[in-house]
């Protein structure tokens, strides 16, 4: 259940630019979540109901989320893949000199106030 | 129809923890101060390994232990036996503890006499991995009884670790643990990784992470 600690994270860096820039109330906040990045979507939806309900800026806010497709390059053929059709190894050569370069976000992309 | 207007945030859910891991981490190199975030699953015997691991420092560090549970004392009255200084944190229900917890964990126990604090983290290979707790070190357990496989289960812990502990090795013979696969999927996902196989029970291999451990410490509070 670490979507309840990310849900905290992320209420807690929405009040502070809701203070920032003296709004009174959010009404959306837009998530980017990769698709590697092990959060499970229903989960943190879950989290977000309960915690968002003690805050003043987000209790009616709603957490809309974007997914990123999982990109993997391959050192050695220097070309990209599909993470999650692939994993580690890469299609073209049978490399596993490769590493992640899209998929593990989760990030705060931006919010909707008034 | 209220005017809403859009705030662009575009940051990292974790960048707010990992400045709050950075701040405790020059706090602690200013105190002089070594803090380890020991990991792993529940029943890899992390507690039994710092019981030896404190044994095998005695009179050379002085050690305080934070042991990190979602709920009971059971651990830190155990640690409690071996002289250390010890208290219990408890999560309230969260998986895992990020900078800012560990932070108020080392305020409640007292860094003033402690040369090497050990963050027993909650047990669990998937979320205390995301979390920069501001440790200089960061230590994970592996257990036979839990297969060779893990690493590849579990890449984001085994890539965050500086040392990889492989405990009961006593038990080998009964298990299909296979070392040196083991070590090749480590060494995959982390070239850096130190692996070293311990038996907690019978103290094999106990030296040589007590060894580590202590000239990292003395690294670090120079």
């Amino acid at each position: 259940m670490h979507e309840l600690g990310i849900v905290f994270h992320i209420i807690k860096k929405v009040e502070e630019v809701a203070v920032e820039n003296a709004v009174t109330s959010v009404n959306s906040v837009t998530l980017e979540i990769g698709e590697v990045s092990t959060i499970v979507d229903t989960y943190l939806q879950e989290c977000w109901k309960w915690a968002a309900a003690k805050s003043d800026y987000v209790k009616d806010a709603e957490l809309l989320i974007e997914a990123i497709p999982a990109v993997t390059m391959c050192n050695s053929c220097k070309r990209t893949y599909e993470t999650v059709k692939y994993g580690k190894t890469c299609p073209y050569c049978g490399s596993e000199d490769t590493y992640l370069v899209a998929g593990n976000e989760v990030s705060i992309k931006e919010i909707e106030a008034i | 129809m209220k005017d809403f207007k859009i705030i662009e945030i575009k940051e990292s859910v974790f960048a707010d923890n990992d400045r709050d891991a950075e701040v405790l981490r020059s706090e602690l190199k200013e105190k002089g101060v070594f803090l380890l975030n020991l990991m792993s699953s529940p029943g890899s015997g992390k507690t039994t390994t710092l019981m030896k691991t404190i044994d095998a420092l005695k009179g050379k560090v002085k050690i305080g232990v934070m042991e990190a549970d979602i709920d009971s004392d059971v651990d830190a009255r155990t640690i409690s036996e071996s002289g250390a200084k010890v208290i219990q944190l408890h999560t309230g229900g969260m998986c895992h503890l990020d900078a800012d917890m560990t932070h108020q964990g080392l305020r409640e126990m007292g860094t003033d006499d402690v040369e090497l604090a050990i963050l027993e983290n909650v047990g669990n290979l998937v979320c205390p991995a995301e979390f920069d707790t501001g440790a200089v070190k960061n230590a994970m357990i592996l257990s036979v009884p839990e297969g060779h496989d893990k690493p590849l289960k579990y890449p984001l812990m085994f890539s965050i670790c500086d040392v990889v502990l492989i405990n009961k090795i006593d038990v080998l013979p009964y298990f299909d643990f296979d070392m040196e696969k083991c070590r090749e999927y480590i060494l995959t996902r982390n070239p850096a990784a130190k692996i070293i196989p311990i038996s907690a029970r019978t103290g094999e291999g106990i030296d040589e992470w007590a060894g580590w451990l202590l000239e990292e410490v003395n690294k670090w509070c120079k």
